[in-house]
């Protein structure tokens, strides 16, 4: 029953501004990843809501009531930090216990309620130990039992997975989701990794800079980009970009890449005549029949094995680079091969070459509106 | 552990040898001495071979001396409680002031701060007899000379300074996050003070506790300008074996020995806290 809005959320630290005017509707029970490169200001946001900051300007609502003169200890929030913070003098119990305690709780009620939330998240078995005892799993796990025993209205997460190793990341990238689901918290996680933020929010915020730049559901934020910056911080290997100029072709629009000539989405017809940034990216770079119209001539540098997959630079007689994910068969276009590319008209996204802001074609919504999955539906802004 | 050939494991056995000698040879020399009479001491050359005797012991102890021009009255007892009471009570004191403004100075940036810490660092900078003849003179118009309040409170140069500073960089090492995350698990910030930063700055506060108790136990010319006979600390009192016959010296090594054994016993018994690692661990670097 829990929404949170951020409305022009400013924050300063002498003479430099970290967060500029920041707006966000977060929905009862809604799940919204923070994702930003280090030093955007994720960090600090979450501060500003636990109340251990304050926003020089701008409010910060929680059920439609201001937080800002509510003391910490009394918002309701839970909070995991990328450090773990745990109280390093106490055991992993009193640690857990600490919320609960607060609030004066009978000491059988606290140790069945640290007890229940330490089974589900499997360190009932460490629960006497100090936390320089447990292992970073443990201590990461110990951190988030203390930020959910309390149940919350707010659940803020800090990079929880952070610090912890590769195989426990993956593990509970498939658990947090259902355990967060059952707290029905409203949670703000914080994230550097797109994929997280993809596999945990049902909605992100890009934060860039202080500023949110898009706001919205994976899909959206993937297939639409709003700037070119955040088309390279989502997917791995990095978006292919290119210079191109858009031109009239039959009835429909082409973009002109060197030789090559790719097929545009209805919707472009303004820009006939302007050199955009065209992004496509690397898994929607498709081996083409020798007889393509259009296609990209290229010579294949080098193969990167990723996963199970096999990534190629290829590289065109013009010298610009780009990545394929994409299946050649088998050993056909090993190193040194020409290949001919292509990509679909739908997977080709076009960016203003000044603002590096994404084009829509015409007749597409102006912003998707970002629909919440909680009850209550508001549009996620965007700023900036 | 470093690798360490048989010549270096030797070297560093000989010079350490060599420290404890010259640190410890001073206090094992004293300590020779308490059990010695007068004459045993200043005999040349000095021998490490005489008939120990507990006469400075008792001496000390009964605060009666028998010297060749009859017998002094020693308020050494005295003294050893004076030096107690004014030791305590400054650190006692000073903790009560300082640890909450050390932490201030830590954790909040207000106007001046740093120029405050800086001010109150530099009482100790200050030569004290810069500001002792004042002193006694306002010291004996408000009533205050010859009073352990008094003492106590112009022993607050020696230790406030020191505590403040000493616990002020205990506190900056703690992560914020964890105060935080206490806050935010529902605590008030009394709360949060008293069962996070303070247990968590224990083995600052008690090492500097420690130091400042032995720099207070030691203080000499405070003492001996604003407090008469009943008030004297032992180093003061220390004086009253310069006698009319002659220097004391047997009772001075008794003294020495009986004086420095409480803050030796303290040494031994904070050791404990001060080598307690601080984080434990918690906070992922």
């Amino acid at each position: 029953m829990t929404t949170l809005e951020l409305q022009n959320v400013t924050k300063r630290y002498g003479k430099e501004t970290v967060l500029h005017g920041l707006d966000l509707a977060v929905a009862d029970g809604e799940t919204v990843a923070i994702f930003g490169p280090s030093g955007a200001g994720k960090t600090v946001l979450l501060r500003l809501i636990a109340g251990m900051a304050e926003p020089e300007e701008g409010e910060i609502l929680m059920d439609g009531e201001d937080l800002i003169d509510v003391a910490p200890e009394d918002r309701s929030v839970g909070m995991a930090f990328q450090n773990f913070a745990l109280f390093p003098h106490m055991s992993a119990f009193d640690n857990i216990a600490a919320p609960l305690d607060a609030r004066r709780a009978k000491r059988e009620a606290i140790a069945d309620g640290v007890h229940a939330i330490a089974r589900l998240l499997k360190i009932d078995h460490v629960l006497g130990h100090a936390p320089r005892a447990l292992s970073n799993g443990q201590k990461q796990r110990t951190a988030l039992a203390r930020a959910l025993v309390g149940a919350p209205k707010i659940l803020l997460l800090d990079d929880p997975l952070r610090n912890v190793d590769a195989k426990l990341r993956f593990e509970m990238r498939l658990e947090l989701p259902r355990l967060l689901e059952g707290f029905g918290s409203t949670v703000l996680y914080v994230t550097q990794d797109y994929r997280e933020a993809m596999a945990l929010g049902d909605r992100i915020a890009v934060l860039m800079d202080g500023r949110f730049i898009q706001v919205g559901t994976p899909e959206e934020i993937y297939l639409t980009p709003a700037t070119v910056a955040v088309a390279e911080l989502f997917g791995d290997p990095v978006i292919n970009l290119f210079d191109a100029r858009v031109e009239p072709s039959g009835g429909g629009s082409v973009a002109v890449v060197g030789s090559a000539r790719l097929a545009l989405s209805p919707g472009y017809a303004n820009l006939y005549g302007t050199t955009v940034t065209l992004g496509i990216r690397p898994e929607n770079v498709a081996p083409a029949g020798a007889g393509t119209a259009g296609a990209i001539a290229a010579r294949v540098a080098a193969l990167l094995p990723l996963n199970d997959r096999l990534v190629r630079l290829l590289v065109t007689d013009e010298g610009a680079e780009f990545y394929t994910s994409r299946d050649f068969g088998g050993e056909t276009a090993g190193e040194g091969a020409r290949v001919n590319v292509t990509a679909a008209s739908q997977d080709v996204i076009l960016f203003d070459k000044a603002s590096r802001r994404r084009i829509a074609p015409e007749g597409e919504a102006a912003v998707i509106p970002a629909a919440p999955v909680g009850r209550e539906h508001r549009a996620g802004r965007v700023s900036a | 552990m470093q690798h360490m050939s048989t010549g270096e494991r030797l070297l560093r056995g000989v010079l350490i040898t060599l420290a404890l000698i010259f640190f410890l040879f001073p206090i094992f020399w004293i300590l020779l001495m308490s059990f010695q009479t007068n004459a045993d001491i200043l005999r040349i050359p000095p021998s490490l071979f005489f008939t120990p005797t507990l006469d400075n012991y008792v001496a000390l102890i009964t605060g009666e001396l028998k010297t060749a021009s009859g017998v002094l009255k020693l308020a050494f007892m005295q003294n050893l409680f004076n030096s107690f009471i004014l030791s305590t009570a400054s650190v006692a004191l000073s903790l009560v002031l300082a640890v909450p403004a050390a932490y201030a100075f830590a954790r909040y940036k207000f106007r001046f701060s740093e120029d405050i810490a800086f001010t109150l660092l530099s009482f100790k900078f200050a030569p004290p007899l810069l500001v002792l003849l004042p002193l006694t003179i306002y010291f004996q118009q408000i009533g205050l000379a010859n009073t352990y309040i008094g003492l106590i409170w112009v022993y607050q140069l020696i230790t406030l300074p020191l505590i403040l500073w000493i616990v002020r960089g205990y506190f900056e090492d703690i992560s914020p996050d964890i105060e935080h995350a206490y806050r935010i698990a529902g605590h008030s910030w009394a709360k949060m003070f008293f069962r996070i930063s303070i247990p968590l700055a224990r083995p600052g506060i008690a090492a500097a506790a420690l130091l400042s108790f032995i720099f207070a136990w030691n203080n000499f010319v405070f003492a001996l300008v604003l407090a008469s006979a009943d008030k004297q600390p032992v180093t003061v009192g220390a004086l009253a074996f310069v006698t009319a016959s002659g220097i004391q010296y047997g009772q001075i090594a008794a003294a020495v020995v009986i004086s420095i054994a409480p803050t030796l016993a303290l040494a031994l018994f904070a050791q404990r806290y001060l080598v307690e690692g601080l984080s434990l661990g918690a906070v992922k670097g």
